[in-house]
């Protein structure tokens, strides 16, 4: 149905016409669900974009045919091409909370896309649009309809995304990410939704996703991309259990699986491996000898953390929400533990808590059998403030951007006064740089000038910097590619074993953890759930709830999976 | 809801209080009254007998008291130079300042927020390029060589339109309104054009920085991409989203126009408050300027207040609750 020949798109530049992607080829039918698995930059949603007629200004496509049935896509005027959107072709986007206008209603935005596709009045299209509300799995859909998008939840929301697209009974639904963003109880709801679509009303999907994982679960057939290239094509089993191309199988390699424990990731290109260069060990040697005081352990005992909800009434103080209930965990020393949950959970406010960036409101905290001091009430210059280092999410906000690492890098050697000469702290900074696999020449550039996974490794070795015991990382690899995401990992477990690092490793993504993780901890509602030596929590999980998340996280098949 | 009402008015009573002090220190600080108000040749023991009159020996505490009552039950004083009450000389020049005001604002955003919407949909074209460089010429000059230039234009070459004052003028009520006659008309074009360009260039810069932004969001492009006609897509979903934080400057901005309509109430010898604030200054006629800051703030105040409504009648994330 949906067929693309030699697709190009451009992109001009002050430097000549940037090739954004070429030689795509990819052909779709109707009821298909075709995943498009890629890293970032692959030029994923460059396609999907190109096949609705919006490739972001001043892109272009240079040459090609996409064609839908009998209709030549290329050939339409701009007027022909938006009737087309909608009615013939519609999109989901990756997250529900942007993509719907906050200020209409549901049944406004619903309403509205009925009528511009057809003739129908406005009584009529309201029916039809509680029917697909109702179809798609909404309660209450005709009193729920006039509500406006804030007033639901994320799934719910990414629901009535759906039921946007599909409301005027399109061949085709270009979905960019369409679970990236949900939670996975959600996301196999969602899933499972776009597979009932894809059987019963027989639409076809181009699923665009990083995630194999969702690719594994739902999509019939996959094209893999590479740098605007499409690498390999063909039935899913076979592309991803028995992938031809050496880029597939090196992708594949990457994915941490969820079923089994494995030592190190294979990474497609092996980075220069850490702390093999001879300044590399000057960096280790100088955080060896600021490690010899033992390895210390967190111990969380009754931690409860709860903040003022906001008031609504002139009378009443509302109950205050409760961000975490009565948390006792313990992190062994030099052991990593993984603490998983959705979001809300309480993950971050834990990490907050630890780090002294939220007072809790009772229980106690120690390090090493040291009392660790509430929120504000702990002082600058109290040590934990050095033995406790943090590894954030995002590498593009976590860094001063006007910064270069030499000074995000020494800002550590001189704060905590362990190098006063200055020639020696730049000589370390650059060591450091060579430990987490980076040249050393790196050191008088900015962070823009590098890529996410660089970031992360200059946010690593500032960390290291403070010659800490105890590091919390919270979601480290969470923004990355799952090559990238690999060799991370690999850097971070190094680095642990090497230094004897007691860790704090957050995640939402289970598999991460199990490869990670010595404890893992399953933390809902602000509640620990469940909390246990990794392996014994994955092979036979007592709660409920770690149940559910194992099931519900989407992964290939063991079946697939080629013997050696 | 209601709450958030009552913490705005609570915050806007601190506010009025605080700006009542700073108008009532005018009184205590700059000069003093009793030789503002007597002669060369009146005694000394009359100076003295004056002062405890009037209460001036009392504590500051208690004159201060005495201040803001007296205020609150619209007793503002009298003025030093012309003997009458000063709340009947506001109330004698608020409208003109008020009408050349709301009119002022009207033209900038009848002209802005189309303009604005023009150039953000348009952003490569001529016609933008054009506006966007009279704009930077308009908002580069000062106030008053724009006056000059529209009376020298209009009102000497042209000679269509009055050159000064405000005529034609009709009572209604205890209101003397020029909005009902064409005389009246004639004579306020000028100063209203004169003070609304500033404000229609920051207008349309804003609106159109706006939905420029508003444009690149997700739920344009999801609305591009399932095809709501383009004419709903810019004025139901982009422009109402574009208004929330342009509401906020426009109302910062009324209250400007009405305070600093001085200039041009100056160069069009408009009979409105700030030409009423020029006269007093001249003649150290503090009562008139104590209440004159107290009316602007006041002002400023309510156009704030009504700003926060208008945020709450737009934005439905502040008024319905979670299902």
């Amino acid at each position: 149905m949906l067929v693309i020949k030699d697709l190009a798109v451009k992109f001009p530049s002050r430097f000549g016409d940037v090739t954004a992607i070429a030689d795509v080829d990819m052909e779709i039918r109707p009821g298909e669900i075709h995943g498009l698995v890629g890293e970032s930059g692959a030029g994923k949603s460059t396609v999907g974009a190109a096949v609705i007629g919006l490739l972001s200004q001043p892109g272009y496509i240079a040459g090609g045919e996409i064609t839908l049935g009998e209709t030549d896509l290329r050939a339409l005027s701009p007027e022909a091409a938006h009737r087309i959107r909608g009615d013939r072709i519609s999109m989901i986007f990756q997250d529900p909370q942007t993509s719907l206008n906050p200020l209409m209603t549901i049944e406004d935005q619903l309403v509205e896309t009925i009528q511009a596709h057809s003739d129908a009045t406005h009584s009529q299209a309201v029916t039809r649009a509680v029917d697909l509300l109702e179809e798609i799995g909404i309660k209450n859909a005709a009193s729920r309809i006039k509500a406006y998008p804030h007033q639901f939840s994320g799934g719910m929301r990414q629901r009535v995304v759906i039921a946007l697209a599909i409301c005027t009974d399109p061949e085709l639904i270009i979905a960019d990410e369409p679970t990236t963003a949900l939670d996975v109880a959600v996301q196999s709801q969602v899933l499972a939704l776009i597979q009932r679509l894809a059987r019963e009303r027989q639409i076809a999907f181009m699923l665009i996703t990083h995630d194999i994982g969702v690719i594994a679960q739902v999509a019939d057939r996959v094209t893999v991309m590479r740098k605007g290239r499409v690498m390999e094509t063909g039935e899913t089993q076979q592309v991803l259990g028995a992938p031809d191309h050496p880029y597939t199988q090196a992708l594949m390699d990457a994915v941490p699986p969820l079923d089994v424990k494995i030592d190190r990731f294979r990474v497609p290109e092996e980075a220069p491996i850490a702390g093999e260069g001879p300044t590399g060990n000057v960096a280790e040697a100088w955080l060896l000898e600021g490690q010899r005081s033992e390895m210390l352990g967190l111990t969380l005992d009754h931690l409860t953390v709860q903040f003022a909800a906001p008031r609504t009434s002139l009378f009443r103080t509302p109950a205050p929400y409760v961000a975490l209930d009565d948390v006792s965990l313990t992190v062994r020393p030099g052991t990593i533990m993984g603490l998983v949950g959705e979001s809300g959970s309480g993950k971050s406010t834990l990490a907050k808590a630890i780090t002294g960036l939220v007072s809790p409101t009772s229980g106690t905290m120690q390090l090493g059998g040291d009392d660790l001091p509430y929120g504000k009430t702990r002082g600058r210059r109290h040590p934990s403030r050095q033995l406790i280092q943090m590894v954030f999410q995002d590498p593009y906000s976590s860094l001063n951007s006007r910064h270069t690492i030499a000074d995000i890098l020494e800002e550590p050697l001189w704060f905590y006064g362990f190098v006063s000469d200055a020639r020696e702290r730049r000589r370390l900074a650059a060591a450091m740089l060579e430990l987490v696999g980076m040249a050393p020449e790196a050191i008088d550039k900015y962070p823009h000038q590098f890529s996410g996974g660089q970031r992360q490794r200059v946010a690593v070795a500032r960390a290291l910097l403070a010659r800490p015991r105890f590091l919390i990382c919270d979601e480290p690899t969470s923004a990355l590619d799952v090559s990238i995401q690999a060799e991370i990992l690999n850097l971070l477990k190094d680095l642990q074993s090497t230094f004897g690092l007691s860790v704090l490793f957050i995640s939402h993504n289970l598999s991460v953890v199990r490869q990670m993780a010595d404890d893992t901890a399953v933390l809902r509602a602000g509640r620990i759930e469940e909390v246990g030596p990794t392996e014994d929590l994955y092979e036979a999980p007592q709660a409920d709830y770690t149940r559910e998340l194992l099931a519900l996280t989407p992964v290939m098949p063991k079946a697939w999976r080629r013997a050696g | 809801m209601v709450y958030f009402i009552l913490k705005r008015l609570v915050q806007s009573v601190f506010v009025m209080l605080a700006v009542a002090f700073l108008a009532f220190s005018l009184f205590r600080f700059v000069g003093d009254p009793i030789s503002q108000m007597t002669g060369v040749e009146t005694t000394v023991a009359d100076q003295e007998r004056l002062r405890e009159d009037l209460g001036l020996n009392d504590p500051f505490v208690v004159q201060f008291y005495r201040f803001t009552t007296d205020m609150l039950q619209g007793d503002f004083g009298f003025s030093y130079r012309t003997r009458q009450p000063v709340a009947d000389m506001i109330a004698d020049r608020i409208p003109a300042t008020l009408e050349l005001g709301v009119v002022a604002l009207i033209i900038s955003l009848i002209v802005g927020i189309p303009a604005g919407v023009y150039t953000a949909l348009r952003p490569r074209g001529v016609l933008t390029q054009g506006i966007l460089l009279t704009t930077l010429v308009g908002v580069s000059i000062p106030t008053f060589v724009i006056g000059i230039m529209l009376i020298f234009i209009f009102g000497v070459q042209l000679g269509w339109l009055p050159t000064f004052g405000r005529n034609g003028t009709v009572q209604i009520g205890g209101w003397e309104s020029s909005l009902f006659t064409v005389q009246g008309w004639r004579s306020l074009i000028l100063p209203a054009v004169t003070l609304g360009v500033y404000q229609l260039t920051l207008t349309m810069r804003l609106v159109r920085a706006e939905m420029m932004e508003v444009m690149r969001s997700d739920y344009i492009r999801f609305g591009m991409a399932r095809g709501v006609p383009m004419g709903r897509l810019h004025y139901r979903h982009a422009l109402a989203n574009t208004m929330v934080p342009v509401i906020t400057i426009i109302g910062l901005q009324f209250g400007g126009v009405i305070a600093f309509s001085i200039v041009t109430e100056s160069v069009f010898q408009w009979p409105g408050m700030g030409l009423l604030f020029l006269e007093s200054i001249r003649f150290v006629d503090i009562p008139v300027m104590g209440v004159y800051l107290v009316v602007i703030a006041f002002f400023f105040v309510l156009v704030n207040l009504i700003v926060d409504l208008l945020y709450v009648a737009i934005d439905p994330r502040l008024r319905v609750k979670d299902l």
